[in-house]
């Protein structure tokens, strides 16, 4: 039992490659000292979450929210929104009163 | 005695008979800002000129209407906002150097209530940035000093709003709490912390951290004015579709009904080894006291406590992950290499749990579990009506004593976080010090029990009166 703990302690770490990946994913940017500095930090919570692992949650269903409300509807009226001015104030880099975005498709 | 010292109680009464002036007011609390903000570092921003013009306004309606109360109950009285509440033409950073030049073009329903009560807004309360940390030194601009000691961390993450309260800067504030982040620095500080049911608040123009545990809130000087804000602020909000339509009760109402035969819980999974020992024995006198008052004490069960801080450090970083996402700095703010250490460890961490192949093992986990505890709660409900717990572990630790170590620093949430897990309101009132340094005890209900925790509050502190102590600071 224990050893089997062990192992998937781990399991569960980070690799240097790992810590790349999902800063990738996430639009982050890493210099190598920070990808080992969060690669031992996030290993280190991940080995602390494995403590979930002692209970056996089969059958048991998910909670995803706490008010029971589902469906809340509202009736579709226009009210007042935001002038075109308002929305781009806090802009860098605009154009022809848009956002200035890269490109996405070239 | 000086203005700013009152509560808002004291201070509506004194508006009304027209002791003195909201102008006085104001600048009461303007020149401690201006004596003490230098070494406190309670606030990002300050609106000094636009806080004194209304308090002019304030106080020509004062002169015209003495009724203005029942319309109006914070008509001339300044409070502060915590940076993570939009307020329209005032810069909001939340702590953070991605949003620091941001001037947001509407208001948060919580503000847009409380200046519609009259309230005038001092200023932005410094935070840890976007709400992540248990200290305030996650701030992307300074850390705040714990008025009580400017040594000590004052608490997170509405670190700014305690210290401004606390130290007389402002006469309330508001705060959020995903987990534990009003009630943490409230018993830091020797405050009273709300932490509102999920839902009984809006969270709409509220940065968001984690969407299923937000719960806005405030931090006040003493029960009494806990229940005034939160009579302006609660209810339903179209604008956020997770609040109910169940009615708001008037909260100042039965606050004095008294706590006797209240059946009172005092879960044992609270005390457990590692907990400071001085801290223990305080929150066991507390409990007596309650005892004296004519509450009923029990020793109930939570069994999934242990693992409550685990399911958080799940689902919190996940939807953090999410939340955060929208920052592109394509629309307004700084682009993504702005963030700081702890947002791009949350983002990391809920990415990873989020990711093809882990979902299942983390997230879907986390759950799981989170209904275990959510059950423990609600089957502990049927035996007594509120539960008494610690706050924190531990008394208010040193600046940078936890910042190398995050771990460490999560931990500090361990007694908070179930209450954001499960929904329920949580009411940090304090209990005394250990060696000059406050402590707080939390009071737990079932979902929208707030009128009762006041009532649980109220009694307590007017037996005890610790709130009335006050930072010694010059």
């Amino acid at each position: 039992m224990k050893k089997n703990a062990k192992r998937k302690t781990q399991n569960a770490k980070l690799s240097e490659r790992e810590v790349i990946h999902v800063a990738k994913l996430a639009g982050l940017v890493l210099n190598p000292q920070e990808v080992k500095k969060f690669q031992k930090q996030l290993s280190e919570v991940l080995k602390y979450i494995e403590i979930l692992n002692e209970i056996e949650t089969k059958g048991v269903e998910p909670t995803s929210q706490v008010t029971g409300l589902e469906n809340v509807f509202r009736e579709d009226k226009v009210g007042p929104s935001l002038s075109q001015k308002e929305v781009l104030s806090g802009v860098k880099n605009k154009k022809d009163n848009m956002f200035k975005t890269k490109a996405v498709l070239e | 005695m000086h203005l700013y010292q009152l509560t808002l109680r004291e201070t509506q009464e004194g508006l009304q008979k027209g002791k003195f002036s909201s102008v006085e007011l104001v600048r009461s609390c303007l020149e401690r800002i201006k004596e003490l903000d230098l070494k406190i570092h309670a606030f990002i921003t300050v609106c000094e000129e636009e806080a004194l013009e209304q308090a002019r306004q304030a106080d020509k309606t004062l002169d015209h209407q003495s009724s203005t109360i029942n319309h109006q109950p914070l008509l001339g009285i300044p409070i502060a906002i915590k940076d993570i509440f939009c307020t329209k033409g005032i810069r909001t950073t939340a702590g953070s150097k991605v949003l620091e030049d941001y001037i947001p073009v509407y208001d948060a329903t919580v503000v847009e209530r409380l200046k519609r009560a009259g309230a005038i807004i001092l200023g932005k309360t410094n935070m840890d940035a976007w709400a992540h940390g248990s200290s305030g030194e996650n701030s992307d601009f300074f850390p705040t000093k714990n008025p009580w000691s400017l040594e000590l961390v004052p608490g997170g993450s509405s670190s700014g709003s305690a210290a401004a309260v606390a130290s007389g800067m402002a006469l309330a504030a508001t705060g959020s709490d995903t987990g534990g982040s009003i009630r943490l620095p409230a018993s830091f500080c020797n405050l009273v912390g709300l932490k509102p049911s999920y839902g009984r608040v809006s969270r709409y123009g509220v940065v968001a951290m984690a969407s299923s545990l937000d719960a806005m809130g405030h931090l006040t000087k003493d029960v009494t004015d806990s229940a005034i804000i939160l009579n302006i602020i609660a209810g339903k909000d179209l604008y956020d579709s997770t609040t109910p339509e169940k009615p708001v009760p008037d909260y100042l109402k039965n606050l004095k009904k008294g706590i006797k035969g209240l059946r009172t819980g005092v879960p044992k999974e609270y005390f457990v080894e590692g907990m400071d020992l001085k801290m223990k024995e305080k929150v066991r006198e507390a409990i007596k006291v309650l005892e004296k008052l004519g509450a009923e004490i029990l020793e109930v069960s939570l069994p999934h406590t242990e693992y409550a801080l685990a399911v958080y450090y799940i689902v919190q970083p996940s939807e953090v992950s999410s939340n955060l996402a929208r920052y592109d700095g394509i629309r307004y703010g700084f682009p993504r290499h702005t963030f700081g250490d702890e947002a791009r460890r949350r983002i990391m961490l809920g990415t990873y749990t989020l990711s093809a192949g882990y979902y299942e093992a983390y997230y879907l986990k986390a759950m799981q579990v989170r209904t275990l505890i959510k059950k423990d709660f609600e089957k502990v409900f049927e035996k007594v009506d509120v539960l008494v717990a610690p706050v924190s572990p531990t008394p208010p630790f040193r600046l940078g004593e936890k910042v190398g170590d995050p771990l460490q620093m999560y931990l500090s949430d361990i007694f908070t976080v179930t209450a954001n897990l499960a929904g329920i309101p949580g009411l940090a009132v304090p209990a005394g010090f250990v060696d000059g340094l406050p402590v707080g005890i939390q009071i737990l209900g079932p979902q929208f029990s707030e009128e009762l925790l006041f009532q649980v509050g109220y009694a307590y502190e007017q037996e005890t009166k610790w709130y009335k102590r006050k930072p010694e600071l010059k």
